[in-house]
């Protein structure tokens, strides 16, 4: 059964490193769904967060195929129940005189904000997970967006353990 | 060991001074545009030969066939563009098969990237999916790791081609050279050591299998453990098959030796990884031309599954107990553990299932019809050379009928004897990678056993040969067609002969002719066209070792491969020879 899995990545910072990953997805036949890619608090590190929709056997399979690319540090599937998940939203939104109140009244709702203002529109920045994201741009709709942007997933374990520890041992693991 | 002082030197010298310091004593190549820096320095070294290749295609499979002979890394050299394009095919069959290959290649001018300059060619990114690991080097202090983590990683783990592209400013611009640098490869980390609880498990389940096997691939050999895998096939007695890539893993005339398994396998090594309680695969990766249709392949088998690579366990069949590490280790340790098992009191009785074996073999012995138009055995041939050669001659093969053939005709009893392009089916291997497994192997006789197809791919490097020195032994098995797809055509296009006569035959206009052909490159050329002459023929080639030699052998054009599985079909399918199936009791399972 194809089930949504979040796998974080650590992988050396270097340069080449994001098309070995994607190229790996690409030709052992796997869409990715998102991903996003930035700093750790190690410098010669960065994380990967791709999500993926594919049956455990195969997701097996990609695990082991990521963990023999030589510049991929480390990777664990993320649990939604023990992670935070959050993508952030940039949408602009129709918002003149006759609406702009009701769409002011949806960015509270939903605990956005605008980040820019002109006379027929706002730009309303949203963080959260997936399904609240998806949540305001249904509510967002009637009112007319004219663009539409959004970051793929990031998260992070709860609880106070790291995935990354020390750099040192990292680097040797 | 502490590192050298360091040295000023230029990019292209430190390049130099790293592969002979990492004890790389051939290299293949050719020089052009980008790469000419290096062949500078290459000039004045004493400890490193170049050999001048006539295609860097034939550079690439040199450099596997010296590997596979030698077990050392094979390095092969080319310029930017089409020079590293034209690699592409040998390190994507080194990837394929494993091989240990550090391919090294000039890119443009670190400031011309990307610019579609002349001669540009993004090679880190098209062999991205086709090697181990590739470098882009953009400093020039960075060579000596670099080369250094290159051969580490190509030989290490399971072994594999590792591509170091480097740009022309950056081998002419002066740095600094230490020996031996620091390695930074935070993330390889191969696990060489078997789990003991795994191997424990595993010892359990043989010494309880009632139907065991031992399917062995080349993984065996990689790990250098022909010798521990016979120890533990006659502390068993558990029956052995070899793979296409295994050949000479396991003596061939060792009684428990069942041959082949696959598509052209022997029946008694097909059926008997069908009718098996317990595959015990080492090294091998349940490829689709061992399994045939994979959902029928063993059915009854539980699966002990040894590799180096995580990523082959329960790739295609789930394996009931994975061990993860080095061939040799893990033989070694089961070895121990099986001992152990049996001193505790068990060891189930294999009796039955030899006498089954035996009873396959008997019934479907190795064989070969002679051709009814009167023409020369292609089989009756290879056979030949390789009891006159012997078992310690090296037989290299292209890829086709004539490989089948001398995979099942010639007996190997030592390993690294048969070198050929098992995963990527590569045409044209056969005379690069004998010249380069000669080189590596200066005193032992290289044959190749080559078709009259796949030899028009690569000849040329028998100039290379000539001129080098490289006294390597060619047999092409001319049968005047590309001659397996030609039985494909046969026995599933209703005997269309689409684009698969080469007219090299007596039959037709023989173009090329092959024995002016090897005159014309400086080797001795030969022709044999019927069987009393072959004999002789042969014995004549291996009389002579101060050139290459070239055989014609003209054979018949309708002998095929047998046994066949086809391809998608069961195992259980498979046929001994046309229209013939085997067949098995119906008390067997």
């Amino acid at each position: 059964m194809s089930t949504r899995h979040t796998l974080s990545v650590l992988v050396e910072d270097k340069p080449g490193v994001l098309a070995r990953v994607a190229a790996l997805f690409s030709r052992r036949g796997f869409n990715i769904e998102s991903l996003a890619v930035g700093p750790t608090e190690h410098s010669t590190v960065s994380r990967m967060t791709i999500v993926v929709t594919v049956d455990d056997l195969p997701l097996e399979q990609v695990t082991k195929q990521l963990n023999k690319l030589i510049n991929v540090l480390k990777i664990v599937e993320l649990d939604p129940e023990a992670s935070v998940q959050r993508e952030l939203l940039l949408v602009k939104v129709k918002a003149d005189l006759t609406n702009r109140s009701h769409v002011l009244e949806t960015v509270q709702l939903f605990r956005a904000k605008v980040v820019d203002v002109a006379t027929d529109a706002v730009t309303i920045e949203a963080t959260g997970t997936a399904d609240k994201l998806a949540a305001l741009i249904k509510v967002l709709e009637p009112f007319g967006i004219r663009e539409l942007v959004q970051s793929g997933m990031v998260a992070v374990g709860r609880g106070s353990r790291s995935m990354t520890g020390t750099e040192a041992r990292l680097r040797s693991a | 060991m502490s590192a050298t002082p360091s040295e000023a030197l230029t990019g292209a010298q430190s390049l130099v001074r790293s592969l002979e310091s990492v004890g790389c004593e051939v290299m293949f190549g050719i020089p052009g545009g980008a790469i000419l820096p290096a062949y500078d320095p290459i000039f004045d070294s004493t400890k490193l030969r170049h050999i001048l290749v006539r295609h860097e295609q034939g550079a690439g499979h040199a450099a596997e066939g010296y590997a596979q002979a030698t077990g050392r890394v094979g390095v092969c050299m080319a310029t930017s563009g089409p020079g590293a394009t034209n690699l592409v095919t040998p390190i994507a069959d080194a990837y394929m098969d494993s091989v240990p290959m550090v391919a090294i290649t000039g890119q443009v001018p670190s400031a011309a990237i990307g610019t579609d300059a002349f001669q540009e060619a993004d090679i880190c990114g098209i062999t991205m999916p086709i090697t181990k690991h590739n470098f882009l080097v953009q400093h020039v202090d960075d060579i000596p790791r670099t080369i250094a983590e290159a051969f580490h990683i190509a030989s290490t783990g399971r072994p594999g081609p590792v591509l170091v592209d480097i740009p022309k400013d950056i081998l002419q611009s002066a740095g600094a050279f230490s020996w031996p640098p620091v390695l930074d490869l935070p993330g390889y980390h191969p696990t060489t050591r078997p789990h003991a609880k795994q191997v424990r498990e595993a010892a359990r389940l043989i010494a309880e299998a009632k139907r065991p096997v031992l399917y062995v691939g080349g993984g065996v050999l990689k790990a250098r453990a022909a010798a521990e895998l016979r120890v533990l096939a006659e502390l068993t007695g558990i029956p052995v098959v070899t793979t296409l890539m295994a050949r000479g893993a396991f003596p061939d005339s060792h009684p428990q030796h069942l041959g082949m398994p696959g598509m052209h396998g022997s029946v008694a090594a097909v059926t008997s990884l069908q009718k098996s309680d317990l595959l015990i695969c080492l090294g091998a990766r349940f490829d689709d031309r061992v399994t045939g249709k994979l959902s029928t392949f063993a059915p009854g088998a539980k699966v002990i599954h040894a590799d180096i690579d995580p990523a082959e366990i329960s790739k295609n069949r789930t394996a009931d107990v994975p061990i993860v590490g080095d061939c040799r280790e893990t033989l070694a340790d089961l070895v121990v553990a099986v001992q152990e098992v049996y001193a505790a009191g068990t060891r189930a009785d294999i009796t039955a299932w030899w006498k089954q074996l035996d009873g396959y073999r008997t019934t479907y012995p190795r064989g070969y019809d002679w051709p009814e138009d009167g023409q020369l055995a292609p089989q009756y041939v290879i056979e030949r050379i390789g009891k006159i050669a012997g078992p310690d001659a090296i037989y290299a093969s292209g890829v086709g009928q004539h490989q089948m053939w001398a995979a099942q005709f010639i007996d190997y009893e030592n390993p690294y004897t048969w070198l050929n392009s098992g995963g990527a089916g590569t045409m044209g291997y056969a005379v690069p990678a004998a010249m380069g497994a000669k080189v590596g192997r200066p005193d032992t006789t290289v044959w190749a056993i080559d078709g009259d197809g796949c030899f028009q791919m690569t000849n040329q490097e028998l100039v290379t040969c000539a001129i080098e020195g490289i006294p390597i032994k060619v047999a092409i098995i001319n049968n005047g067609n590309l001659g397996m797809v030609r039985q494909w055509q046969t026995l599933f296009y209703e005997g269309r002969y689409s684009n698969t006569g080469l007219n090299t035959h007596s039959n037709a206009r023989r173009l090329p002719d092959f024995v002016k052909l090897a005159d014309a490159m400086g080797c001795m050329g030969l022709r044999c066209e019927s069987r009393d002459e072959v004999d002789a023929t042969i014995e004549k080639a291996m009389a002579i070792n101060d050139m290459p030699v070239v055989i014609d052998f003209v054979v018949g054009e309708d002998a095929m491969v047998w046994p066949m599985v086809p391809a998608g079909t069961s195992n259980d399918e498979i046929l001994a020879a046309r229209d013939t199936r085997p067949v098995f009791g119906e008390d067997q399972v």
